[in-house]
């Protein structure tokens, strides 16, 4: 029972971390129809910037800059490249992206190496908050949570409360009648893809220390963002909320169970075999739950396709 | 006159034939790991180990042969058992006679093979593998050559030696295993459940949990696990990322026990751990920075952080390899015939500069020497790794670890 | 990709000498590359190339072809692969008499066999939703590489031996020579069929669809079926190129099926030009010898890969062959000589302007990299000292003065592009 409550908190921390990413990249995928590719590639140079930071002026100057520089250099990528590419459709901008997140990889290996970085908590949050039966909760999620919830009604308010929030809606649907009432689309999209790369950013200073900070953590968080963003349905940011919570949840509690699939194998009325090393299922009969949870989204993405093609919350096709 | 004609010639050959085996002062020695991408970093380290060791152990002295030198020439396998292939050939190709590579075990089976199919379609090219630390103990059971010689203690025998000194602790009652799903992460379980079995059967396994490789994004949910099992202590094999977010989940849900690891230093790892990592985590290895055990050794180290000192001895076991090679080349009197030098490696006793002493299993090819279990700390830690003044310190050795285990290994000789 | 444009013209039925003579020059250059380059390594990366133009001409009946995007195109060449190396051993231990260059016709077989299955729900719908679905069955079924150990062997993967198999005419195929024109023989059969497929009613139809599916559908034909037509025999060729694979290598590991080599698939076709039939074999030949050659000679050649994308889609999204493409008209007009002084005057200057600039590049890494002390190294077969500031000065200054000396000719080029491609040659 006390485990079920920390996983509750520990799903919660990487689901909203997961939405910090997905939010960005559902309003420039539904915006501009890009899959961006360098998502995450953005999410790592906020990480190695933070890090950099905090070097000189410590952990709280770093998050206060690092997602400004981040959203700065994401909105020249717009201005400057993906803009340019946009006329020739959609697949040349998917490739600029995928090109887009090599070169940041390799930039981030050229400055600053290959090895894991030393970017640790402030000590200011390096302590447990409290403890559910034995296991610590560390303050530091708990600031992320709070960070991350922020984040999501800042969003919310922008989007549905301000002028800046209508034109975007607008823009989403009818770019070109947006673009006839006089606003400047172009500089929307910028601003879009500035924010969303932006909050990336943000999610790799506030995930850095305690996810890792190296060059692999793009390509280990890349593909996750998309399935978030297609499971929870293109264009919805409380699409993208539930599937980012779900994803949590659901990878939390699968790597924190210790289901066998020898039961299932068992409840068909199978034997096991006295000999493992000769059955052909002898995978299946050692599989765990764990062994297998990381794959699991995207199981959950290829059923909701099949199923329901515009997502979870999505009004049109993906 | 005469000379510079010569030399002219020798340039344009140069310049025209790949071969290079032509001017074969050199002894070369293909260097095969990843030197681009994100597992770089650890290549990178190797390939100045070994060049460093050629220069300062072999070269400086002398070389080989009464004037051979030794070169390194790196390949980068961008960690791709492919790229892996595809580089063996043209180090092949460039006259090279030995191989060294170590990381990952997969390539080390990739490359095991192929090397035993050239020197079976080719017995006159014939080619020599040195893995420096490759541990998958399959490499010298079931998959074992005699084109192949393992420097590093297999992952059994780290256990073994691991189990040994665990066993001596009284307080010890429960026993998490976790690694990563794969050969490596499951060998590592295997040896840990039958060696906890026979020596200390009232230790209970209360979690034997392989997770996908190099994808678990958040580590929390296993450290809960673990706590929630309320085990004393923690194996795992994980290295890389996977062992920074293994070992930082753990610390940060309140586990208080020791953390026993293959591979937790070096490569920013020690630097990530710092203070958080002091007391918990410990090592199993062959390698003995701190304390040094000689002048000589300390010297080594004072001379390589010198030159690099960004750069850490990470992989000591490298300098054993670069001086057992000129040992054996010696012993052969010939750098090319490898069937001779195999041979001289078989049975070889060398006193390695680490301490130890190393004796190459004929059986097997499996090198026989002390296993060390360190402590992650900052105290005596003489020899700092990632310049973050913490270290692993040796704490206990194990004496010529598993000299007198058993293996499947039925070696076909030329 | 509605902008691509491919020869839809029909043309009468028979075979021209037009038409045969690009395949016969193909053929004959296969023969004759094993004796200008004789090194076993040049075979082996030459071997690597005809696997990956079948590969990537695979990928492009989806991309260019059908304007399917998928992200998961190597499982479909990662499990023929697999399935010829369990062959492979199973004539091994049963002494089956089956001749090694049959071989990757099973792994085609298994390709498609996967193929129909999942385009079964795959190609319902084309775009994002068909693009994320492959990416999720390509997630899934690399994650089942390492999870059964009983099919793909884990992490090492599973070998085989070649040279078991029934001797082919006396051959056994010990040597990578030996492989090289199985595999040769292969690549021109494959991609004839491709060619040919691309010709078909089926293939034209993929075309269409690509490009307008409602009109498709208006004309009667069902844009799902053609997908899923162009879907299965992508899958076929994919699992050819892995049966030559197994051959060539010996070993199938989870790469081949991972989400990277997807990826890498992607780039290399379009870095060739997903427009033309023959724009990914550019792609591959090109994308091989930048893997294997340059990474010999600079740990950044990935850096330097992931710019040349950029630039490529950002300035030539036709890739490569449409580089080569854009000159055919003023060929025909008989106007190419016109391009050559200008050609000359932008292309030499601003080829010296990026090679100083990587040259800086390398200094610069070098500097950060080297050991205490040590400052010599060698660019471009020249010895140079990063401690002085000489070659610092000498690339920044080489490339700032090149590429001005190409902004101040790109006009004349530019003028002379349309002048060459005026009807009247610009004279009137």
């Amino acid at each position: 029972m006390e485990l079920i409550l920390v996983n509750l908190i520990d799903g919660l921390v990487y689901g909203l971390l997961l939405f910090m990413l997905s939010a960005g990249l559902t309003l420039i995928f539904s915006m501009m129809g890009v899959l961006n590719f360098a998502h995450a590639s953005f999410y790592m140079l906020g990480a190695y910037f933070a890090y950099q930071i905090s070097t000189y002026m410590g952990f709280w100057m770093g998050l206060l800059i690092a997602p400004v520089v981040v959203g700065i250099a994401g909105a020249g990528v717009e201005r400057y490249g993906l803009r340019r590419v946009h006329q020739y459709g959609h697949v040349p901008e998917l490739i600029f992206t995928f090109g887009l997140a090599l070169l940041i990889e390799e930039f981030v290996q050229f400055i600053w190496g290959n090895s894991q970085l030393p970017y640790n908590e402030p000590a200011i949050l390096d302590f447990a908050l409290f403890s559910i039966g034995s296991n610590d909760i560390a303050a530091y999620k708990v600031f992320m949570i709070f960070v991350s919830i922020g984040i999501f009604l800042a969003l919310l308010y922008v989007l549905t409360r301000t002028r800046v929030g209508m034109v975007i809606q607008a823009a989403l649907s009818y770019p070109r009648t947006v673009e006839n009432l006089g606003h400047n689309v172009p500089l929307v999209f910028m601003g879009v893809f500035g924010v969303g790369t932006g909050l990336a950013g943000l999610a790799g200073v506030i995930a850095g220390p305690q996810l890792g900070t190296f060059p692999g953590m793009a390509i280990l968080l890349g593909s996750i963002v998309f399935v978030t963003i297609v499971i929870g349905g293109l264009g919805s940011l409380w699409g993208a909320l539930v599937a980012s919570l779900l994803i949590g949840w659901m990878t939390t509690f699968a790597a924190s169970s210790s289901f066998q699939f020898a039961d299932i194998l068992l409840a068909l009325g199978m034997e096991k075999p006295a000999e493992m090393s000769e059955s052909a299922l002898r995978d299946l009969w050692t599989l765990t739950l764990p062994q297998i949870g990381p794959i699991l989204p995207y199981m959950l993405m290829v059923l909701v396709l099949v199923v329901r093609p515009y997502g979870l919350f999505g009004k049109r096709d993906a | 006159m005469r000379k510079t004609v010569k030399l002219g010639l020798g340039a344009a050959l140069a310049l025209t034939v790949s071969a290079s085996s032509l001017f074969a002062e050199n002894i070369k020695i293909a260097f095969i790991e990843p030197l681009s991408g994100f597992m770089a970093g650890t290549g990178t380290s190797g390939l100045h180990q070994y060049e460093f060791a050629a220069e300062t152990l072999v070269n400086a002295n002398g070389g080989v042969l009464g004037g051979d030198m030794f070169e390194i020439v790196a390949f980068d396998n961008k960690l791709s058992g492919k790229e892996s292939l595809v580089q063996l050939q043209v180090a092949i190709d460039q006259g090279i006679r030995f191989v060294a590579q170590g990381n990952s075990s997969g390539i080390a089976h990739a490359l095991i093979d192929a090397i035993n199919k050239h020197n079976k379609r080719n017995p006159d090219d014939l080619v020599m593998f040195l893995n420096y630390s490759a541990v998958d103990p399959a490499l010298t059971n079931d998959k074992c050559s005699f084109w192949h010689f393992r420097f590093d203690a297999n992952a059994d025998f780290k256990m073994d030696a691991l189990t040994d000194v665990m066993a001596e602790n009284e307080d010890l009652k429960k026993v998490y295993i976790i690694g990563q799903d794969y050969s490596f992460g499951k060998a590592v379980a295997a040896a840990a459940v039958s060696d906890l079995g026979n020596k200390r059967p009232d230790i209970e396994v209360v979690g034997n949990e392989l997770h996908p490789i190099i994808k678990v994004k958040d580590f929390t949910p296993y450290a809960r696990k673990i706590i929630a099992s309320e085990a004393d202590a923690v194996i795992t094999g994980n290295w890389g990322a996977d062992m920074v977010g293994l070992g930082k989940a753990i610390l940060d849900s309140g586990f208080e026990g020791p953390i026993y690891t293959y591979y937790a230093a070096a490569d920013g790892i020690t630097a990530t751990f710092g203070e958080a990592g002091k007391g918990s985590l410990y090592l199993v290895g062959t390698d003995q920075l701190n304390p040094p055990v000689s002048d000589r050794a300390a010297d080594y180290i004072t001379a390589y952080k010198t030159k690099y000192p960004d750069g850490d001895i990470n992989q000591a076991r490298i300098v054993n390899v670069v001086e057992m090679l000129a040992k054996a080349i010696n012993e052969a009197g010939s750098a090319t015939d490898i069937v001779a030098i195999a041979n001289a490696f078989e049975g070889m006793e060398h006193d390695s500069i680490w301490g130890s002493k190393i004796v190459m299993r004929a059986k097997d090819h499996q090198a026989i020497q002390d296993i060390h279990i360190s402590e992650h700390t900052d105290e005596g830690a003489v020899f700092d790794y990632d310049n973050s003044g913490y270290a692993p310190v040796v704490k206990s050795t194990v004496k010529m670890a598993g000299a007198d285990s058993a293996t499947t290994c039925d070696m076909k000789r030329p | 990709m509605s902008d691509t444009t491919q020869k839809t013209a029909v043309r009468p039925t028979g075979v021209t000498m037009s038409m045969a003579l690009p395949w016969l020059i193909a053929g004959a250059f296969l023969l004759v590359m094993p004796y200008v380059f004789t090194s076993n390594s040049a075979i082996t990366i030459m071997n690597q190339m005809a696997i990956t133009i079948i590969f990537a001409l695979s990928y492009n009946m989806l991309l260019g072809q059908a304007g399917m995007l998928s992200f998961g195109h190597a499982v479909y060449m990662g499990v023929g692969g697999f399935m010829c190396v369990h062959i492979m051993n199973y004539v091994e231990d049963y002494s089956i008499p089956l001749p090694l260059p049959l071989l990757p016709l099973f792994g085609g077989l298994f390709g498609l066999g996967l193929a129909t299955i999942v385009g079964s729900f795959s190609t319902r719908r084309a775009g994002t939703v068909f693009a994320m679905i492959s990416l999720g069955v390509g997630e899934l079924i690399a994650a089942c590489s390492i999870i059964i150990v009983a099919f793909f062997g884990g992490e090492e993967g599973v070998s085989g031996d070649r040279t078991m198999g029934l001797p082919f005419f006396g051959n056994e195929f010990l040597q990578q020579i030996d492989v090289y024109y199985l595999i040769s023989f292969w690549v021109m059969l494959s991609a004839l069929l491709m060619f040919l497929f691309s010709r078909t009613p089926v293939g034209r139809m993929a075309n269409a669809v690509r490009d307008n599916p409602e009109r498709a559908e208006f004309l009667g034909y069902s844009a799902r079926w053609v997908r899923y037509y162009s879907f299965c025999a992508a899958g076929f060729f994919a699992g050819i190129a892995g049966g030559l694979f197994a051959i060539s290598y010996e070993i199938l590991t989870a790469e081949n099926l991972g989400l990277l080599l997807s990826g890498e698939i992607l780039l290399i076709t379009f870095l060739g030009g997903v427009g033309f039939f023959f724009g990914p074999i550019i792609g591959a030949i090109v994308f091989t010898l930048l893997q294997t050659v340059l990474s010999l000679q600079t740990e950044l050649w990935q850096l330097y890969v992931g710019a040349l994308f950029v630039a490529t889609v950002m300035f030539f999204p036709g890739g490569l062959a449409g580089v080569l493409m854009m000159h055919v008209p003023a060929i025909r007009l008989g106007n190419a000589k016109l391009l050559v002084v200008p050609y000359i005057k932008t292309l030499i200057p601003a080829t010296i302007g990026i090679l100083a600039i990587s040259g800086f590049i390398e200094i610069l890494f070098y500097s950060r990299h080297a050991p205490v002390g040590e400052t010599e190294m060698t660019v471009f077969w020249t010895d140079i000292d990063t401690a002085s500031i000489v070659p610092w000065i000498v690339t920044v200054g080489l490339a700032l003065v090149c590429f001005w000396i190409t902004k101040r000719n790109a006009p004349e080029l530019v003028e002379t592009w349309h002048r060459a491609n005026a009807i009247d040659g610009g004279k009137a």
